[in-house]
């Protein structure tokens, strides 16, 4: 499901009579709560040492890195800054900085 | 068309899983209740109930599937016994926040050390606060319909809670009695197929159980806490429509024996009520102005039916096979509470049967005859541990 096609069973809920009997999301919880910001590095990708071979993607344990026509892309939203890409590239594409180098 | 087999109360939870046609039934084998997921499981094999049966590497798992099952939207049921069930204590609560009408049925064990196989309702009592509703129950028949009842209750679209059925270990679990398997289109009628409003389904996709922060979780909580006091009157109801389908009546929240205009009532659950009754029937017979009360319906506890029951009440005994350490038993704890503000009586708690020491009709007169004489003097000790071996003189004599 992408991001678009999201939308919510009750916007804006007063109280509990207005949601379902228990915590059901139509969308799964991580486009509802937006987790980047916990992040203290920065997976910076190198698109011309990029091979594309989907390592990264395999390995990254919240899904916040995939393969694309010009190689990987990391969603900042999302990603928490773990490393792992990082630690995994073969090809040492992926290095790590600080995040508030990037503010 | 109906038929009346012998059958163990194991059996009699088994074929209750079957008559509510259970759809996934998840299993991991403890003793005493090892018969009734086999009894199940032989009945899938052998093409008489239509159901997946999935073993599984623990009572954790067992429940965990039902959950997954129940989500999917198939009627799902376990069972369990004492160590399988509080290994499964998370999941219980799970089942309950996630509003599943998963149904289990346990056979009370005591807990170990010293380990013990024999009945006990310490298992089921420390699942009290977990969100199932808890019924328990004195014959295998009720086992049997306490599971049909179970899943009618349960699966109301404003009630949606998980639910234990409870019975002793052995003195239900492996003793036959006659029971009455009901015709399937009579069960059909009864109990309509399970049809969640919302439940996985990879064409209409949802998030189940994920984050809740503060500013919700609480409200969430309180939905559950409103249905429990809808299922109060709903245990009621169904109790009624069964009696009407089946002709059985099992007492719905509290089952009275001889309750009209007694002084003294004395308030028993599970097997013991049965030897109990007896006793209550030899006391009268005595002249003595007692009757029983049997809790049935222990979540959502039954509180204003109690106030009702013990209106013109002066002494009442309760008979808890089970303690909770540092307090009293637990249905007499709960029974002040419900009773506090409303009825000022005098309770005494009887410790009985634990790890299933036997209860003869002896033993269960002499503990009358001691609330009876609480009438004309002060209460000597508010919980009292009834035939340990410092006391078997006073009551088996």
């Amino acid at each position: 499901m992408s991001k678009k096609e999201v939308f919510r069973i009750v916007i804006d809920p007063k109280d509990h009579r207005d949601v379902p009997l228990t915590w059901i999301t139509d969308c799964p919880s991580y486009l509802m709560t937006k987790t980047g910001s916990w992040r203290t590095l920065r997976p910076i990708v190198d698109n011309e040492k990029c091979i594309k071979c989907g390592i990264c993607w395999k390995f990254c344990p919240d899904v916040s890195i995939h393969v694309e026509e010009e190689g990987a892309v990391v969603d900042y939203e999302f990603c928490k800054g773990c490393g792992i890409c990082a630690h995994e590239c073969p090809v040492d594409a992926i290095i790590m900085e600080r995040e508030d180098d990037h503010v | 068309m109906s038929k009346t087999v012998i059958v163990s109360g194991n059996f009699a939870a088994a074929y209750g899983a079957k008559l509510s046609r259970a759809a996934v039934v998840a299993a991991y084998p403890i003793t005493p209740q090892t018969e009734v997921v086999e009894k199940i499981a032989s009945l899938v094999a052998d093409g008489e109930m239509d159901a997946q049966f999935v073993k599984v590497e623990s009572e954790h798992s067992a429940m965990a599937a039902c959950i997954a099952a129940s989500n999917a939207g198939a009627r799902a049921f376990t069972a369990s016994s004492a160590h399988g069930l509080t290994l499964m204590h998370e999941l219980l609560i799970w089942a309950a926040g996630a509003r599943l009408p998963v149904v289990m049925v346990n056979i009370n064990r005591a807990m170990g050390p010293p380990w013990s196989v024999w009945a006990d309702h310490h298992d089921a009592l420390a699942q009290k606060g977990t969100g199932q509703l808890q019924f328990f129950c004195e014959s295998n028949q009720e086992v049997l319909d306490s599971v049909i009842m179970a899943y009618k209750i349960c699966e109301g679209s404003d009630i949606m809670m998980p639910a234990m059925v409870v019975e002793d270990a052995f003195i239900l679990s492996h003793t036959k009695e006659p029971v009455e398997i009901y015709d399937q289109e009579l069960v059909d009628e009864f109990l309509p197929p399970y049809n969640p409003e919302y439940k996985l389904d990879v064409n209409r996709p949802f998030g189940f159980g994920s984050l809740g922060m503060p500013d919700w979780y609480m409200d969430f909580r309180y939905k559950m806490a409103e249905a429990m006091d809808k299922a109060v009157d709903r245990v009621e109801e169904v109790n009624k429509k069964f009696k009407e389908v089946f002709g059985r009546d099992h007492g719905g929240l509290i089952e009275e024996y001889k309750t009209d205009g007694v002084d003294v009532l004395i308030f028993t659950m599970g097997s013991i009520s049965s030897t109990s009754k007896d006793v209550i029937d030899e006391l009268r017979a005595e002249g003595h102005n007692i009757g029983l009360a049997r809790l049935r319906t222990y979540r959502p506890f039954p509180a204003e039916k109690l106030r009702e029951l013990t209106r013109n009440v002066n002494v009442v005994g309760v008979l808890d096979r089970s303690y909770t350490f540092g307090h009293m038993g637990d249905s007499a704890g709960e029974i002040k509470a419900a009773l506090y503000g409303h009825k000022d009586l005098i309770l005494k708690n009887y410790i009985v049967g634990l790890g299933g020491r036997d209860l003869t009709p002896k033993i269960l007169k002499n503990i009358m005859l001691d609330t009876l004489s609480l009438q004309d003097k002060e209460l000597d000790e508010e919980v009292e541990w009834v035939d340990l071996r410092i006391n078997q003189e006073r009551w088996r004599r």
